[in-house]
């Protein structure tokens, strides 16, 4: 009970933010504004979700090395890679680096 | 389905380490299997684990909750793509994840809500049965880390960040106030504040300028 009581309440709280948009608009249309905004959306929040996750808590999860492998997934992808290869690289770069390190 | 591929080898691995601290916390296979199953949120997942063992429930509850309170902005974003009544609508919502949110992003503030769903399907099912491997095989966190695992997450959606800000002129300023906005923010508050924090990056949507020149921009 101890675990599941907190599971649970997480669940459910997470099933109402993810509903809370059509329960709370119905079939009422954003004003335009409102749609650019969330047109940037995706893009804001793929770039919050980077930094926090590289960053953690209070910048305490720095890590220069995944910071590397990133870095290099992102140039291989520029550089025209397919996505999962450019994550392959990323991750075999970070993986080389802490080889060498050990 | 194809979308949701990708993404979806980065969610097994994540998963793999949510599974894998889950056993090492002492939760059993059944509450992290369930957990994985109906919350599927890794977000929330690691903070109710890692939140839970250090502080009281209801603290942890909180924390878990927080960190999940950008799907209540996205959930707005995605309300005009939906169809059919209230709860008919809340419950395709139901599909939200972030990956698929960007997957489904048609750019001009609709989603193509099929492909959101196809997106999320082997997202959920990557989630689900990288937690059980990770629960019976439960590789050290040693391990995770050697392979550069943690590279994943970040690289993923940093791949889905270049495909998005190749759209506009506007989504990169955007991504670079979002990131900012974040970076700051990590200082002095929760990653899940932070992250919530970074989602004010999207008003500059709001922000007037000459249409010409916009569309212009827009257009390069």
């Amino acid at each position: 009970m101890r675990l599941w009581l907190p599971v649970v309440a997480v669940t459910v709280a997470t099933w109402m933010m993810k509903g809370s948009g059509p329960l709370a608009l119905g079939d009422r249309q954003l004003p335009p504004t409102a749609v650019k905004v969330s047109a940037l959306m995706a893009p804001v929040l793929l770039a919050g979700l980077i930094t926090v996750d590289l960053g953690g808590a209070r910048w305490t999860d720095l890590n220069w090395q995944q910071v590397v492998g990133v870095g290099v997934a992102g140039v291989a992808r520029t550089l025209k890679a397919p996505m999962l290869l450019a994550v392959v690289f990323g991750i075999a770069s970070t993986a080389l680096i802490r080889l060498f390190l050990a | 389905m194809r979308q949701g591929a990708g993404p979806g080898a980065a969610i097994f691995v994540l998963a793999l380490a949510y599974g894998a601290a889950a056993s090492v916390a002492g939760w059993g296979l059944a509450v992290p299997l369930v957990f994985s199953a109906l919350g599927f949120s890794g977000s929330a997942q690691f903070t109710l684990l890692t939140t839970l063992s250090s502080g009281t429930a209801v603290a942890a509850v909180t924390a878990a909750v927080l960190i999940n309170a950008r799907y209540v902005v996205m959930s707005v974003a995605l309300n005009d793509s939906l169809q059919g009544g209230r709860v008919h609508r809340a419950v395709q919502a139901q599909a939200l994840a972030d990956a698929s949110f960007v997957v489904a992003h048609r750019g001009d503030g609709r989603f193509d809500i099929p492909r959101l769903i196809g997106a999320s399907v082997p997202q959920w099912l990557c989630w689900v049965t990288g937690t059980a491997v990770g629960l019976l095989a439960a590789p050290s966190a040693h391990l995770l880390n050697a392979v550069g695992a943690d590279v994943t997450f970040p690289a993923f959606f940093l791949m889905l960040a270049l495909d998005e800000v190749r759209k506009s002129r506007r989504a990169i300023v955007a991504a670079l106030l979002g990131a900012a906005i974040a970076a700051a923010l990590l200082f002095v508050t929760t990653p899940g504040n932070a992250l919530l924090g970074a989602t004010a990056g999207a008003l500059i949507g709001a922000i007037h300028g000459n249409p010409e020149r916009n569309r212009r921009g827009e257009q390069s």
